[in-house]
């Protein structure tokens, strides 16, 4: 394929070749892009990290929370109430208490999110056990709380003002299984 | 591969080559010529035979579904998973059969059925010679596009046997990532793989003979419109399949190295995996309509014989297709918790398809309009191809809307759907085209009476057995379940009886195809008359093994 028709040939076909490439390119860096899209925009739900609580308004949310755990994590996990109701922009407290039902120390992360996904970029946390791994002894019951608010500027979201129901849920998962991902 | 013009002789236009033992109609012995073929027609009928198998296969299977699904209960998946696995099976593994039963039905029709014949059958066959080159751009590259579909799909058939691969053709996880164990899953990823690289080498040819070697004065705006969307088509595949095989590389090493993309215990997120496919499942569609669109314009043009109207807006529709294709995805997905916002821009967005797609509808009316029309076989099938392609076109537009889409998500009216525009539009415009250009590639005529009766009875069976499921999905039936309530079984059993006269339309097919083979009246070069204006037509039916030695000149 030395001739010039030869040549051109391999020319569209390396830029083809290019495209592949670049396709290929674009679908693994969508992993951590799609993650920081999530982050930002609070897509599918993802909550949001804050340091203070802005001041209570005169609106209340119902924020029920929802605790489930992995098959493969011998552990017992519920809230200790099932429900808060707290005042739109008031910081809240609430606990949940994981039992090891299991006879060895096993360490665990909990992965979370809101429904509806629209408040998920609403819904603030200023301390949560979620954020590090929890590590149980055999037979230990840990009680372990989550600090959060429910920013104002939901009340101004006409996708969000009218929600008066937010569930919190949290999956706690065994540690052994997170390996960082792309 | 350019130096053929050392032998100017010009081709024959009415079959005589066989009188001269000339070198432009040298065959290599049987096996250098079908197992290393380089030859583009040679490996076009090898892609044809291959789709007409798979098509029996993907066929047989939705006939075992339409028989378990022809009566509430479950009637014989407990028999056929024993015959499978030898010995008697559990309930769960009966119904993890009917879970491999429609995955294998989805991947065989889209990856082994409607790709091959399409892209690899017709475009093979007819992009080189419509544009007047002598060959594909890189021949050997041509061969192994071939030959990678048959590991693939070996190991797609042999993967039942280990267990089975339940995922659906989409294999969304986590299903795909732990919830089904066993070599099954990865056999059936790494088949995908092998069909996704043979058609991304097959798109890097197609892309590079049609820039390259259109004969003088072929220009881009003369080309014939199934060259056009044989052109679109593979630009689809090189931007949509390396999005696929990175996404199910993802999905292999979830399963077998521990990684997490997709398993929030690890931070991952399962709807991405629905993104990633979809990004490439949308344009997937397209992929295997576009080429259907260029075979019936060709026929519509030459059974009216007029050109087709409006050219350049039928070819600019297809890339436009083609383009909106790729920011619509989401629509597959109105169910998985989008925002509002988002799920408006891809109800919109999904509708502005329905344009270019209307375009192309009117220009083939308003090209039969007036024209001095003829209804041989091809140009039934290209008209019933019409219509049936706007049935699913219409509950389409319907599915766009997010809201509705909400409702009918995964119920039998998706099914009804996506059959109209596959198994009613993609595979009636194959039949066209196999009718159109049974003469070319064979050399005899197929059976005019045989092939108006498989028209009818495939019709009439087809829109039997597709219709009702529209009520069924209306009512709230869902996919992918091998039982239902009661209430179902009036319209089940009707589509049931479609598969069956259906069925005999296909049986009509095949006598037909084995008796035009053996004993059909000799085709002449142009069978079709004064419509039929492209290059194919020029040349003796079959073509010599070497067509166009010397380049035709187009004005």
């Amino acid at each position: 394929m030395t001739s010039p028709a030869g040549d051109r040939r391999m020319r569209t076909a390396m830029l083809a070749v290019l495209g592949i490439c670049f396709m290929t390119g674009l679908a693994w860096a969508s992993v951590p892009l799609y993650r920081l899209f999530c982050q930002v925009t609070g897509l599918n739900g993802t909550t949001q990290r804050g340091l203070e609580a802005p001041g209570a308004t005169t609106r209340q949310v119902r924020v029920d929370f929802d605790a489930n755990v992995s098959p493969k994590l011998p552990w017992r996990f519920r809230p200790e109430n099932p429900s808060d109701t707290v005042a739109v922009g008031a910081r809240d407290m609430a606990f949940f208490t994981a039992t090891n039902t299991s006879n060895r120390p096993i360490t665990g992360t909990a992965t979370f999110n809101v429904t509806p996904a629209q408040v998920g970029k609403y819904f603030t946390k200023i301390q949560c056990f979620c954020f590090t791994q929890q590590t149980l002894k055999p037979g230990e019951t840990a009680r372990m709380p989550v600090i959060f608010y429910v920013d104002p500027k939901m009340l101004d979201d006409p996708d969000a003002a009218d929600v008066e129901t937010i569930t919190l849920s949290y999956t706690f998962y065994p540690s052994e299984a997170v390996k960082t991902a792309g | 591969m350019t130096d053929t013009a050392l032998h100017p002789s010009a081709f024959h236009a009415h079959g005589d080559h066989h009188d001269h033992a000339h070198d432009a109609d040298h065959k290599p012995a049987f096996f250098a010529r079908w197992f290393m073929s380089t030859n583009h027609k040679d490996i076009g009928t090898m892609y044809l035979i291959f789709a007409i198998v798979a098509g029996i296969i993907g066929g047989s299977i939705s006939g075992l579904m339409r028989a378990e699904l022809a009566h509430p209960g479950i009637q014989y998946l407990g028999t056929w998973a024993s015959l499978l696995h030898g010995g008697p099976q559990s309930l769960d593994q009966s119904l993890h059969l009917w879970n491999v039963l429609i995955t294998a039905h989805g991947l065989i029709m889209v990856f082994f059925m409607v790709m091959p014949a399409m892209i690899g059958g017709f475009g093979n066959w007819f992009v080189p010679i419509m544009i007047g080159a002598p060959d594909m751009a890189f021949p050997r590259m041509n061969n192994i596009s071939f030959w990678l579909l048959i590991p693939s799909f070996t190991l797609l058939l042999a993967s039942p046997f280990f267990g089975g691969a339940g995922n659906g053709w989409t294999l969304y996880a986590p299903l795909s990532t732990y919830g089904e164990p066993g070599p099954s899953t990865d056999m059936a990823i790494l088949s995908l793989h092998l069909a996704g690289a043979s058609s991304i080498l097959g798109a890097i040819n197609f892309i590079t003979t049609i820039f390259n070697m259109r004969a003088p004065g072929m220009t881009l705006h003369k080309m014939p419109l199934f060259v056009w969307s044989v052109l679109v088509t593979a630009f689809l595949l090189l931007l949509a399949l390396p999005v696929l095989a990175a996404a199910i590389t993802m999905l292999l090493t979830d399963r077998n190295f521990g990684t997490t993309f997709f398993d929030p215990a690890g931070g991952g997120d399962p709807v991405l995996y629905q993104h990633l496919f979809w990004f490439f499942g949308h344009p997937e569609v397209y992929i295997m309509i576009l080429p259907g669109f260029g075979i019936v314009s060709q026929i519509i043009a030459t059974f009216s014989r007029k050109p087709v109207f409006g050219y350049l807006g039928m070819a600019y529709a297809m890339v436009a297709i083609g383009v909106v294709g790729f920011v619509v995805w989401a629509h597959h997905m109105f169910t998985t918790g989008l925002s509002v916002n988002t799920k408006m821009y891809f109800t919109a967005a999904t509708m502005v398809i329905a344009v270019p797609t209307g375009i192309k509808i009117f220009s083939w009316i308003a090209t039969m309009w007036g024209g001095s029309m003829r209804f041989p076989t091809p140009m039934v099938w290209a008209i019933g191809f019409i219509f049936m392609f706007t049935v699913g076109g219409v509950t389409g537009v319907v599915l766009a809307n997010g809201g509705i889409d909400d409702y009918m998500q995964d119920t039998y009216y998706v099914v009804a759907h996506f059959h109209y525009v596959l198994s009613l539009g993609a595979v009636f415009s194959l039949f066209a085209g196999f009718y159109y250009w049974f003469p070319k590639m064979s050399g005899r005529m197929y059976n005019e009476l045989l092939g108006q009766l498989h028209f009818w009875v495939f019709f009439i069976g087809v829109n039997v057995m597709f219709f009702p499921m529209h009520f069924l999905g209306l009512q709230g039936m869902p996919r992918r379940y091998p039982d239902y309530p009661d209430a179902y079984a009036h319209w089940n059993t009707i589509a049931t009886i479609g598969y069956m006269i259906m069925a005999a339309g296909m049986a009509i097919f095949f006598v037909n195809l084995i008796w035009s083979l053996l004993a059909g009246k000799k085709a002449e070069g142009n069978p079709w008359g004064a419509g039929a204006t492209t290059l194919e037509w020029t040349l003796s039916s079959p073509p010599p093994y070497h067509q166009f030695e010397t380049l035709p000149k187009i004005d």
